[in-house]
């Protein structure tokens, strides 16, 4: 049974009105001399986002209250289009997975907004930065709550392009709008993939309804081959949006973007879209195991690979960016054992703890006054106490401290990797667990403890205003306590929030025994106090910047991917480019076009020597036009 | 009989045609062309004639009027034409040459 509610419509659709009437206002305002205040733009841009978070708590609240396996909400605004067999609505879905991705997307993204407030502060382009925060939110609401591919693909290509337009926003530097390019272009090969499944998936089973509900109906009509290349196809795409092996490079850096973009890319939007993606998919993903086993170890691959490159980072904010392509490949990692709901748990502790980081370092970045080298910063416990504090509960729960939010996710997502028999994964899994413990408190340790290494910036530090520390500290609350929605029984928990997204899960959760899960908490406790032991003595002892030799330089060097992917595909693809403009166009496009002026030119000039201008010559051509046809006409009578 | 009329007719139309092309001086050429509209008049009248159909007379009529407007019409363009470039050889006037 699936009931029809009007609101759900209005969801994503406040984010957007906001983002046309701040455009259009500061469009305005671009016009005349004097601009609205920056207050204005402020109010505007964060109404919508709120009362989008209250409406989808709404959400929750009518979903809770109807029977565990009468879940879903449906709302169908138009039909958008249809043909043939295909029949597309602009429909809105919202079910218990949608609601978990609703609620945190808004809520992150609402506090995000508040931030920004304060971050963006004397940017001459402030309208135009919460028109493209608003359109972002906007979009990935459409992406969570379209109610089938077609519908979630035009949000999947709306956040596409904010990033691009956000990571892109200070396009006086060059570099920021190469890295805005960089991150679109990598997600257009992304999106190539999920636009290839989307059309195997029709050609499938799409001919009964294209929806998620449709399709969960007839997907055990899908034949074993066609659902392995949708799987691995909508997975391309996955690994496009949610920067995994091999289409990470753009993530790291989109960071040349403002703060609170890095922070809605990396903690609410964007980048968790893949996870939902393949979450959503799971009754194919089930079907297909073989797609799962690839998800799993690109995911674990790409978690060891980040977390690697995450420990020689000296950028504050590249390091949580690597930080966040490792714990992605965590998600996929938990999504591939077909553990969707530890997947999706990781998503949603991760968007706290995430995007309490990135503001806190956004806060430490303004201090300094956008400083972000690590080895110029030290000491600053004293001088910023609120933001050092969140920065530490960050860190925690990044790190899997118990009983911080990020412990019990990656514990949950470890445990389903050993309970159905994946050891190498889970190994592989302690070992990234110790390593991100390592490179998370490197960089607590340098930026907050010991002494100024640059005593001038230390000296005009000072904490950020109020609007950007509450939220922190909002976000911290939830790093600490998001994790208790999950407890496992040997916690004495009942795995609530499991349960709650198994009516839109195609999961069986694994029963491994205590045993097994005591082992895989031990580990990973185990692998954190390593991690933190060995940044402890590293880091609080009077450190500079350090010089890399040998394997350490190859890791700072990012295993020099970037160069490798620029020499193999990039070079080749832009000589390819230049041959083709300065090799076949000239002679097989302009060519032609050249030759066909040219005929008409001297085709000019032949006749031109009629026109003599005379209107005696005129006449006579007349008198000889006219005989010739009478001639004509009449020999035609007889 | 008729056959006088329309050898006269074609005769006159053809030493029409000759002037327009042959003649450089505005005002012959415009002669010429009138020439030629009564030329196809006595043709039209011979036949109405010839026909028992007064048909041809009220087109005869008709070409006349308009001849008349055309002639006023074609008067004022000649004393223009005579005021701008002082000269009336229809050569002078070649502004269409290719």
């Amino acid at each position: 049974m699936v009931q029809n509610v009007t609101y759900l419509g209005f969801i994503p659709l406040l984010p957007l009105a906001g983002s046309l009437l701040v455009g259009l206002l500061y469009l305005y305002a671009c016009r005349g001399k004097k601009g609205f205040p920056e207050k204005l733009y402020g109010l505007l841009g964060c109404t919508g986002p709120i009362l989008s978070f209250f409406m989808a708590v709404k959400v929750y609240m009518s979903l809770q209250a109807l029977p565990a396996d009468d879940r879903f909400l449906h709302h169908k605004a138009y039909t958008w289009f249809a043909s043939g067999e295909l029949d597309v609505s602009m429909g809105f879905l919202a079910d218990p997975l949608g609601a978990v991705m609703l609620l945190f997307v808004t809520f992150v993204g609402s506090l995000i907004h508040i931030y920004s407030i304060g971050y963006m502060k004397g940017d001459p382009r402030y309208g135009k930065f919460f028109a493209y925060l608003n359109l972002f939110l906007g979009s990935m609401l459409i992406l969570v709550l379209g109610d089938g591919p077609v519908v979630m693909f035009v949000g999947w290509e709306g956040v596409g392009l904010c990033s691009y337009l956000l990571i892109g926003f200070w396009s006086e530097d060059k570099e920021n709008v190469v890295a805005g390019n960089k991150a679109f272009i990598v997600n257009r090969i992304g999106d190539l993939g999920f636009v290839l499944g989307m059309g195997f998936l029709f050609w499938g089973i799409g001919a009964d309804g294209f929806d998620y509900l449709s399709l969960k109906a007839n997907a055990h009509h899908l034949t074993e081959p066609i659902g392995l290349v949708v799987c691995l196809l909508l997975f391309v795409g996955a690994t496009g949006k949610s920067a995994q092996i091999p289409l990470y490079v753009w993530l790291p850096d989109a960071m040349a973007g403002p703060t609170p973009v890095s922070a809605l890319i990396h903690a609410a939007t964007m980048v968790t879209a893949g996870v939902y993606m393949v979450a959503r998919f799971s009754f194919l993903y089930a079907h297909v195991p073989v797609a799962g086993e690839v998800v799993a170890w690109i995911g674990i691959l790409t978690a060891l690979l980040a977390a690697i490159f995450g420990m020689y980072q000296d950028d504050i904010k590249k390091i949580l960016a690597y930080s966040t392509v490792s714990q992605l490949g965590y998600m996929f990692a938990g999504v591939g054992v077909a553990a969707y709901s530890a997947g999706i748990f990781h998503v949603f502790t991760h968007a706290f703890f995430k995007a309490l980081l990135f503001l806190g370092a956004g806060s430490v970045i303004i201090a300094l006054h956008h400083e972000q080298n690590i080895w110029k910063m030290g000491g600053l416990k004293s001088k910023l106490p609120t933001t050092y504090k969140t920065m530490l509960i960050g860190g925690l729960a990044l790190a899997g401290c118990p009983p911080f939010a990020g412990f019990f996710s990656k514990d949950e997502i470890l445990y389903s990797a050993l309970a159905t028999g994946h050891t190498s994964i889970w190994l592989i899994g302690v070992l990234v667990a110790g390593m991100t413990a390592y490179y998370t408190f490197r960089m607590i340790f340098v930026v907050f403890h010991g002494k100024p290494r640059d005593q001038e910036a230390f000296d005009h530090a000072h904490e950020s205003p109020k609007v950007m520390t509450i939220p922190l500290v909002i976000l911290a609350l939830g790093s600490i306590f998001a994790g208790f929605c999950n407890l496992p029984k040997l916690f004495g928990g009942h795995l609530r929030f499991s349960h709650w997204l198994a009516p839109s899960l195609t999961e069986h959760h694994p029963h491994g025994g205590v045993g097994l899960e005591l082992l895989a908490v031990g580990a990973s406790v185990l692998a954190f106090a390593i991690g933190i032991g060995i940044a402890y003595r590293k880091f609080t002892v009077p450190v500079d910047e350090p010089v890399y030799r040998g394997f350490n330089k190859f890791g700072f060097n990012k295993f020099y991917v970037d160069e490798l992917y620029h020499a193999l595909i990039v070079a080749p693809y832009k000589f390819f480019g230049k041959a083709i403009s300065r090799g076949l166009e000239p002679f097989i496009v302009d060519a032609p076009v050249q030759a066909s002026g040219w005929l008409y030119k001297m085709a000019g000039l032949a006749f031109k020597v009629f026109q003599m201008g005379y209107v005696r010559i005129y006449a006579i051509y007349m008198v000889v036009g006219l005989s010739v046809m009478s001639l004509l006409i009449s020999q035609s009578l007889n | 009989m008729i056959t006088n009329y329309l050898s006269l007719s074609i005769l006159l139309f053809c030493l029409g045609i000759l002037g327009v092309v042959s003649r450089r001086n505005v005002f012959i050429v415009f002669m010429s062309i009138e020439l030629m509209l009564n030329a196809a008049n006595l043709g039209f009248v011979a036949m109405a004639r010839l026909h028992v159909n007064m048909d041809g007379h009220v087109l005869a009529l008709m070409v006349m009027a308009v001849a008349a407007a055309e002639a006023a019409l074609a008067l004022a363009v000649i004393i223009l034409l005579h005021k701008h470039k002082g000269n009336l050889d229809t050569n002078i006037f070649s502004l269409l040459k290719g």
